[in-house]
C-alpha cells in the first residue's frame, strides 16, 4: 500500500481509531477522542431529525393557507425543531465533539480530568435524546421550545412531560462536560502553557463551560417545576391559582439566553483558530479576544429580560435589560474587528475551513447587528413575535454556529480521521450552504419587518413570494449540508492519508500524529512559544 | 520518590494525571464546581420562593405557623451534628484512623437517618392535616383558620414550596446516605490512606452542602413572620 | 488536598456555635421585630453557613480558586434573585394608563 505523505508519520500504524475494535471498545471507551466521535455521530443524527422538521415546515409554508399539515401539527413541528436543534445539536455540537477531542490535545494532556464523567455525559445525552424522540413519536409537543406557561403546564395535552424529562436529563450532560473542561484547563495544562499562551479555542471552551455550569442547573429546576405543575396542577405558574407565568419566563430565560452564548462562543473559538492559520498570522489583539470571551459569558447572564419586553414585565426592568443587551454586543463586535484586523495584511488562502470562517464573520455580523434592533425596547415591540426574530437567531445559530461547527470539522478532520477530503467538493458545499442559507433567511428579515408573525401555520397572501423564496433556499441549504456528509464519509476510506500537520498550523494538537495515538502524546510536550507563532515578524507586528 | 510513595501513587492515581497531587486538586475543583451547580439548582427554587413570599406574605406566614417549629429546630441540630461527624470522619481519614473513620461515617448515616425519619413524620402530619397541595388539599378547623386570612390558593403555593424544597433536599440526603454507605464499604476494605482519601473528602463536601441548604430552609420555611 | 489537620476541639467548638445560633434564630422568631425578623433569620443562617463553609468544608485553608468559585456561585444566585425581583418590585411603578381600554379582538385572516 503506497501512501503519499509530506513527512513521515510518527507511530505510523497505532492510533486511537485502530487501538481496539468492537462495539464494546467504543461504547465503554474512556478515550476522549472516541467519546468525541460518539457525540459526532449522535449530533449528526439529531441534526438530521431537527432538519427534517424544518424541511416539513418550509414545505408547508409554500402556501399561505399551509400546504402540508394541520395547524396543530405545524405547532408540533416548530416545537420539536427548536427542542432538537437547540438541546441536541447546537449546545453539544462544538463543545462535545470538537471540545472533547481537542481540549486535552490543546492543553497537552492525555485525557480530560474526568474521563468516566465524560462517557457518562454522552450516555446522559443519549437517554435525554431518547425521551425527546419518544415524545415526538408519541404525539409530539406543541408548546414551542420555550414551553411558556400556563399553556405548557395546564392546557396543552401533548407530550410535555416526556420532552421535559428529556431536556432535564440532557442538561446534566452539558453540566458535566463544562465541569470537565474547567478542571482540565485549570489543572492539566502542559508545562509552559500559561493562560495567555493558550489557543483561543481553549479560552472559548472555558468561557462556554462557565455558562454551562452556572446556567444549566437553573434550566433543570425550571423544567422540574414545569413538570410538577403539569402533573399536580398546583399553580406555581398558573394565574388561576395565584401563580405568575412570567416567573417561568424569568427562570427559563435566565438559562436560555446564556445558552445562546453556549452555542456561539465555541464557534467563535473555532473561527479564531481558522483565521489565524489561514492568514498565517497571530490573532490581532489576542488578549482582548480572551477577555471578550469571558465578558460575553458574564454579561450574557444579565440580559435575559430582553426576551420579555412585551410580556408585561416591568418597564424599568426592561430598560435595564435593554441597556445591558447593548453592552453584551460590544465584546462580540470587538472579536469581529479583531478577526478582520488579523486578515489585514495576512497571507490568506481559501481552503474550505477558511471559507466557513469568512462566512461566519459576515453572517454573524448580520445576525448580531439585527440583535441590536431587538435589544432596543421600542423596535422590539414591533419586531417581537415576527419572522425578524426568526431570521435574527438563524443568522447567528445557522450562519454563525453551524458554519463554525462545519468549519471546525473541516479544519480538524485530518487530525480526527487521519484523512484528507477533496477541497473542491468542500468549497462547493460551503458555497452552496452560504447561498442557500441567505436565500432561506434573508427574506425572513423582510417578512418580519412587514409583520408576518412567527409560529403561524398560515399567513397573508401578500407574503407568499418571500416565503417561497425562503423555502427554495431551504432546499438549497439542505443539499449543501448533505454534500459534506458524503465526502467526509468517503474520505474515511478513500481519502489521502493526512500528515501530522497538513495545514501548517500552530497548536499542540498538530504536534502529534494524525490520528493521534490513544495516549495523545508520546511525551507530554513543553510549551515555549506564544500562541499562533506563525512567523516571528508577524507575531511581533501586533 | 520512595517505594511507599510510589505505591500510594499508583494505588489511587488515574492515568491522565501526572501525580497524585494534581489528581487531588482536580477532584477538589471538580466537586466545588458541582456544588456551584447545586447552588444554582436549588437557587432557582429559592428565587421562586422569594418572589411568592414577597407577593403573598400573609399566606406564607399562615402556612409557616402550621409547621412544628420544635421539630424543625431539633432536626436542624441533628443535621448539624451529622456535619460534625462528617468533618470528623474526613479528619479520621486524614490521620489514617480507619476505625474512627468507619464509626464517624456510620454516625453520620444514623443522624441523617434520624433527620429523614423526622421529615417523614412531618410529611405524614401534612396528610393528616390535609394540607398537601393537589393530592390532599382540604384544610379544616384550626388549620383552615390559620390559612384562610392569606388566601387558601396562595397558602397552597406555600405548601407546594414546602414540599418541593424539603423534598428536593431529602432526595439529596438520600443520595448522600448512599454515598456514605459506599464510603463505609470502601473504608472497610482499607481503600483509604492518609495519602489517598479524596472520595471521603468529596462526599464530605457534598454532605456539608446539603446541610447548608437546610440551614437556609429552616428559617425560610419554619420561621416566617415569627410566632409571637 | 494537602490541608492541615484541624483539631477535633475546633470542630466541636464550631458545632456548639452552630447549635447556639440555631437556638438563637428559633428564639428570635418568638419576638416581634417586624420586618427585621426576616433580616435576623437570614443573617443568622448566613453566619451558620460561613461556619460550615470555613471550618467543616475547609475553605479556611483552601486555595483562592476554590474561594472564587464559591463566591461566584453565590453571586450568580444573587443575580438571579435580584434581577427577577426587580421586575416584580417595579411593575407597579408604571400602571397602565386609564385611557387604555380593551376593545374587541381584531379579526383573524
Amino acid at each position: 500500500m503506497s501512501t503519499a505523505t509530506l513527512e513521515p508519520r510518527v507511530h505510523a500504524q497505532r492510533n486511537y481509531l485502530n487501538a481496539d475494535y468492537g462495539w464494546k471498545s467504543w461504547l465503554f471507551t474512556l478515550d476522549h477522542k472516541r467519546i468525541a466521535l460518539l457525540y459526532m455521530v449522535s449530533v449528526t443524527f439529531f441534526f438530521i431529525v431537527g432538519g427534517s422538521f424544518a424541511v416539513l415546515m418550509r414545505i408547508h409554508l409554500i402556501e399561505p393557507q399551509g400546504a402540508l399539515v394541520q395547524p396543530e401539527t405545524y405547532n408540533k413541528l416548530f416545537t420539536l425543531h427548536g427542542v432538537v436543534m437547540i438541546f441536541f445539536f447546537l449546545i453539544p455540537s462544538i463543545p462535545a465533539v470538537l471540545g472533547n477531542f481537542l481540549v486535552p490535545l490543546m492543553v497537552g494532556a492525555r485525557d480530560l480530568a474526568f474521563p468516566r464523567l465524560n462517557l457518562l455525559s454522552w450516555y446522559i445525552y443519549i437517554v435525554g435524546g431518547l425521551f425527546t424522540l419518544y415524545s415526538a413519536i408519541a404525539g409530539g409537543v406543541d408548546t414551542g421550545w420555550t414551553f411558556y406557561t400556563p399553556y405548557s403546564s395546564t392546557y396543552s395535552n401533548t407530550q410535555v412531560t416526556a420532552v421535559a424529562i428529556g431536556v432535564f436529563i440532557t442538561g446534566f450532560s452539558s453540566i458535566l462536560t463544562g465541569l470537565n473542561f474547567i478542571v482540565t484547563i485549570h489543572k492539566m495544562r502542559a508545562p509552559g502553557l500559561t493562560w495567555f499562551r493558550m489557543p483561543l479555542f481553549l479560552w472559548a471552551m472555558y468561557a462556554t463551560s462557565i455558562i454551562m455550569v452556572l446556567g444549566t442547573p437553573v434550566l433543570a429546576i425550571t423544567i422540574f417545576l414545569l413538570a410538577l405543575e403539569h402533573l399536580f396542577h398546583v399553580g406555581i405558574f398558573s394565574p388561576a391559582l395565584g401563580g405568575d407565568p412570567l416567573l417561568f419566563q424569568h427562570l427559563f430565560w435566565f438559562y436560555s439566553h446564556p445558552a445562546v452564548y453556549i452555542m456561539i462562543l465555541p464557534a467563535m473559538g473555532v473561527v479564531s483558530e481558522i483565521i489565524a492559520c489561514f492568514s498565517r498570522k497571530r490573532i490581532f489583539g489576542y488578549k482582548i479576544v480572551c477577555f471578550s470571551s469571558v465578558a460575553i459569558a458574564v454579561l450574557g447572564f444579565l440580559v435575559w429580560g430582553h426576551h420579555m419586553f412585551v410580556t408585561g414585565q416591568s418597564v424599568y426592568a426592561g430598560l435595564i435589560f435593554s441597556m445591558l443587551s447593548f453592552l453584551v454586543a460590544i465584546p462580540s463586535a470587538i472579536k469581529v474587528f479583531n478577526w478582520t484586523s488579523t486578515l489585514y495584511k495576512g497571507s490568506i488562502s481559501y481552503e474550505a475551513p477558511m471559507l466557513y470562517a469568512l462566512g461566519f464573520i459576515g453572517l454573524f455580523t448580520m445576525g448580531g447587528l439585527t440583535g441590536l434592533f431587538l435589544a432596543s425596547l421600542a423596535t422590539d415591540v414591533h419586531l417581537n413575535g415576527t419572522y425578524f426574530i426568526v431570521a435574527h437567531f438563524h443568522y447567528i445559530m445557522v450562519g454563525g454556529a453551524v458554519m463554525g461547527y462545519l468549519g471546525g470539522i473541516h479544519f480538524w478532520w485530518p487530525k480526527i480521521s487521519g484523512r484528507k477530503y477533496p477541497n473542491g467538493w468542500a468549497a462547493l458545499a460551503a458555497g452552496i450552504i452560504f447561498i442557500g442559507f441567505n436565500l432561506t433567511f434573508f427574506p425572513q428579515f423582510i417578512l418580519g419587518y412587514l409583520g408576518m408573525p412567527r409560529r403561524y401555520a398560515f399567513y397573508p397572501a401578500e407574503f407568499q413570494v418571500l416565503n417561497v423564496m425562503s423555502s427554495a433556499g431551504a432546499t438549497v441549504l439542505g443539499v449543501g449540508y448533505l454534500i459534506p456528509l458524503v465526502y467526509l464519509m468517503w474520505s474515511m476510506r478513500y481519502g489521502p492519508i493526512a500528515e501530522a500537520n497538513p495545514w501548517g498550523a500552530t497548536g499542540l494538537e498538530w504536534k502529534t500524529a494524525s490520528p493521534p495515538p490513544t495516549e495523545n502524546f508520546a511525551e507530554i510536550p513543553v510549551v515555549t512559544e506564544e500562541a499562533y507563532a506563525y512567523s516571528a515578524e508577524e507575531a511581533a507586528g501586533d | 520518590m520512595t517505594d511507599a510513595e510510589a505505591h500510594a501513587e499508583q494505588a489511587g492515581m488515574a492515568h491522565q494525571f501526572e501525580n497524585l497531587e494534581q489528581q487531588q486538586e482536580a477532584d477538589t475543583l471538580g466537586i466545588w464546581l458541582f456544588l456551584v451547580t447545586e447552588i444554582m439548582f436549588f437557587g432557582g427554587l429559592f428565587a421562586s420562593y422569594a418572589i411568592y413570599r414577597w407577593l403573598y406574605f400573609a399566606a406564607f406566614e399562615g402556612g409557616s405557623h402550621i409547621l412544628d417549629i420544635r421539630l424543625g429546630a431539633a432536626n436542624t441540630i441533628v443535621l448539624l451534628g451529622s456535619s460534625l461527624t462528617m468533618a470528623l470522619s474526613v479528619r479520621s481519614a486524614q490521620t489514617g484512623n480507619r476505625r474512627a473513620l468507619i464509626l464517624f461515617l456510620i454516625a453520620t448515616m444514623i443522624l441523617g437517618g434520624i433527620f429523614l425519619g423526622v421529615k417523614a413524620y412531618e410529611y405524614n402530619e401534612k396528610f393528616v392535616e390535609h394540607v398537601v397541595p393537589s393530592l390532599d388539599w382540604a384544610p379544616e378547623g384550626q388549620t383552615l383558620a390559620r390559612l384562610a386570612p392569606g388566601g387558601l390558593d396562595h397558602a397552597q403555593l406555600y405548601f407546594f414550596f414546602y414540599f418541593a424544597m424539603t423534598g428536593l433536599h431529602a432526595m439529596h440526603m438520600i443520595i448522600g446516605m448512599g454515598l456514605l454507605l459506599w464510603l463505609v464499604l470502601r473504608a472497610r476494605k482499607s481503600s483509604f490512606t492518609p495519602h489517598y482519601f479524596a472520595p471521603v473528602e468529596v462526599v464530605g463536601l457534598y454532605w456539608h452542602f446539603v446541610d447548608i441548604v437546610w440551614i437556609f430552609l429552616f428559617p425560610l420555611l419554619y420561621l416566617i413572620g415569627g410566632r409571637y | 488536598m494537602s490541608q492541615p489537620i484541624v483539631p477535633q476541639k475546633t470542630y466541636l467548638l464550631v458545632f456548639l456555635c452552630l447549635i447556639g445560633l440555631t437556638v438563637l434564630t428559633t428564639g428570635v422568631a418568638f419576638i416581634d421585630l417586624g420586618p427585621f425578623n426576616t433580616v435576623a433569620a437570614l443573617a443568622i443562617a448566613f453566619a451558620k453557613m460561613l461556619l460550615v463553609v470555613l471550618f467543616f468544608m475547609g475553605v479556611r485553608h483552601s486555595s483562592g480558586l476554590v474561594r472564587i468559585i464559591l463566591v461566584a456561585g453565590f453571586f450568580w444566585l444573587a443575580l438571579l434573585i435580584a434581577f427577577t425581583m426587580s421586575d416584580y418590585r417595579t411593575r407597579s411603578w408604571t400602571p397602565a394608563p386609564d385611557s387604555w381600554s380593551t376593545t374587541a379582538p381584531p379579526t383573524h385572516p
